[in-house]
C-alpha cells in the first residue's frame, strides 16, 4: 500500500521535474517527496487513531497504578507509561513534583522522564514505516533499557538526597506516612467519554502535535535526503571502519549538542544505517541526540541540584555507551538484510 | 472581583490560556485579575500534573489543555 507513495515520488521526480534516476540530485529528491509524503501521511492517520484510543488516560490513574506496583515493576511501569502517556515537555516538572510529593521513588519518575523522549507514537510511526519491525522493536526495547537502568541506578546512588530542599521534603512527608498510596477513593474514575468527545480530542491532539513536529519532519527527512545522495553508499563503514569500540562515544558525544526530538532524527538514522554506519553506534547517537537535552536539564534545575543533575547525566551517557556496545555487538545475528 | 491562577512553567499554552481569560472577561466586561502562576512550588501545592490548569479564587477548575471559550465563560460567571 504504502508504494503508492514511491510511485508519486518517482513521477514528480523523474517525469516531472526530468531529473534523472542516477544524478545525486535526482535520487536526493526522490528520497526527500517519497519520504515526507509517506511520514506525513501515516502520523496524520496514526495520531488521530492512538489519540481516539487514549483520549481516557489522565496521569491522576497512571501514578495511582505505579504506586501500587512493587519497587522492580515500578521502574518498568515507569518506563512504560512515560512511552505511551501523552506528554509536553513543558509539563516535566508539574509531573516530576506530583510523583515526587505522592511518594513515588525518584529513580521510577526518572524512568517516567527518561523514557518519554525517546518513545512516544510519532516514532514509533517513523521507524516502523522507515526501517522496518525488527528496528522498531530493537528501538522500543534500547529505549525502555535505558529509563529502566537509568532509574535503577539512580536509587542506588540514593540520588534523592541531592534534591532542592523542598523537593526533597514534600518526598520525605509523603513517605513518612507507613503507606503514602493515594486512599483508592480518592482516584478519580477514567472518564466514560461518548465518541464525539473522543472525537474532538483526538481532533485537538492532532492539530497540536502536527503543528509542532511538521518541521521536523521536512529538516530531519531533508538531512536524511542530503546524506542519502551525496554521501556515497557504505561510507561510514569504508572510513571510521566497521565498529571499532571508540566509535560509539563518539557518536554520543556528536550527538550532545545537538537537540533534536525524535521526528527529527529518526529519517537521519534510516540514512546512517544505509550508508554503513553500525545499527547499535547509530541507536547511540540517536539517543544522546534525543534524551539528553539541554533545554531539559535547565528545566530540571528548579527541582534539582547540580550535583544530582551531573549524576543524571553521567548515567545516560554510560547507558546510551553500554547500549550501543551491546547493539553492535549482537546486531549481525539481528538485523541480516537491514 | 474574580481572580484567576494559570499554572504552568511558562510555555506556550499557558501564555495563550492566559489570553483566552483575559479576553473572555473583557467580552463579559468583567474586573477579572489574571495571574500567571510559574513557581513549582505553587503548582505542587494546587497537585496539579499537566499544565496548563487554571484556578478560580483558589479553586482549581481545569487542567492539561487550553479551556474552551464555553468553559472560561462558566467559570467567570457563577
Amino acid at each position: 500500500m504504502l508504494s503508492i507513495f514511491t510511485h508519486l515520488a518517482t513521477w514528480l521526480t523523474y517525469d516531472l521535474m526530468g531529473l534523472s534516476p542516477t544524478t545525486r540530485l535526482g535520487s536526493a529528491i526522490h528520497f526527500f517527496i517519497e519520504d515526507t509524503t509517506k511520514i506525513l501521511f501515516l502520523l496524520v492517520a496514526m495520531i488521530y487513531v492512538i489519540a481516539l484510543a487514549r483520549a481516557s488516560l489522565n496521569l491522576e490513574r497512571v501514578r495511582a497504578y505505579i504506586q501500587r506496583k512493587n519497587r522492580l515493576l515500578g521502574y518498568m511501569f515507569g518506563s512504560a507509561f512515560g512511552a505511551i502517556t501523552p506528554f509536553c515537555s513543558c509539563s516535566s516538572i508539574p509531573l516530576f513534583l506530583g510523583f515526587t510529593s505522592a511518594g513515588i521513588p525518584l529513580g521510577i519518575t526518572m524512568a517516567f522522564l527518561f523514557t518519554s523522549p525517546i518513545i512516544n507514537e510519532v516514532a514509533v510511526i517513523m521507524l516502523w514505516s522507515l526501517l522496518g519491525w525488527k528496528f522498531t522493536i530493537a528501538y522500543i526495547v534500547v529505549g525502555m533499557a535505558v529509563g529502566i537502568v537509568g532509574g535503577m541506578l539512580l536509587d542506588a546512588f540514593r540520588g534523592e538526597r541531592w534534591l532542592k530542599d523542598f523537593a526533597a521534603k514534600a518526598y520525605q512527608n509523603a513517605t513518612r506516612n507507613n503507606d503514602p498510596r493515594t486512599p483508592l477513593e480518592d482516584i478519580p474514575e477514567a472518564p466514560k467519554l461518548t465518541l464525539r468527545e473522543r472525537h474532538h480530542f483526538a481532533k485537538e491532539e492532532l492539530k497540536e502535535i502536527v503543528g509542532r513536529i511538521w518541521k521536523w519532519v521536512f529538516i530531519g527527512v531533508g538531512l536524511g535526503a542530503a546524506l542519502h545522495g551525496f554521501v556515497p553508499d557504505n561510507w561510514f563503514a569504508e572510513n571510521l571502519g566497521s565498529g571499532q569500540w571508540w566509535n560509539v562515544p563518539a557518536a554520543v558525544f556528536a550527538g550532545l549538542p545537538l537537540y533534536s526530538n525524535a521526528t527529527g532524527v529518526i529519517p537521519v538514522m534510516e540514512s546512517l544505517i544505509i550508508k554503513g554506519l553500525p545499527v547499535g553506534t547509530t541507536l547511540a547517537f540517536c539517543m544522546s541526540t534525543v534524551a539528553a537535552s539541554f533545554p531539559e536539564f535547565v528545566m530540571l534545575k528548579q527541582v534539582m541540584t547540580f550535583r544530582l543533575l551531573a549524576t543524571i547525566f553521567a548515567i545516560l551517557l554510560t547507558n546510551f555507551m553500554i547500549v550501543g556496545w551491546i547493539i553492535n555487538t549482537i546486531s549481525p545475528w539481528l538485523f541480516t538484510g537491514l | 472581583m474574580t481572580t484567576v491562577e494559570v499554572l504552568g512553567t511558562g510555555c506556550k499554552k499557558c501564555v495563550k490560556t492566559a489570553e483566552k481569560i483575559s479576553a473572555a472577561a473583557t467580552e463579559l466586561s468583567l474586573d477579572v485579575d489574571v495571574i500567571k502562576v510559574t513557581d513549582p512550588v505553587k503548582i505542587m501545592e494546587y497537585q496539579v500534573m499537566s499544565t496548563p490548569a487554571v484556578a478560580v479564587d483558589g479553586k482549581l477548575v481545569h487542567s492539561g489543555s487550553i479551556p474552551e471559550h464555553d468553559q472560561i465563560i462558566s467559570w467567570l460567571t457563577p
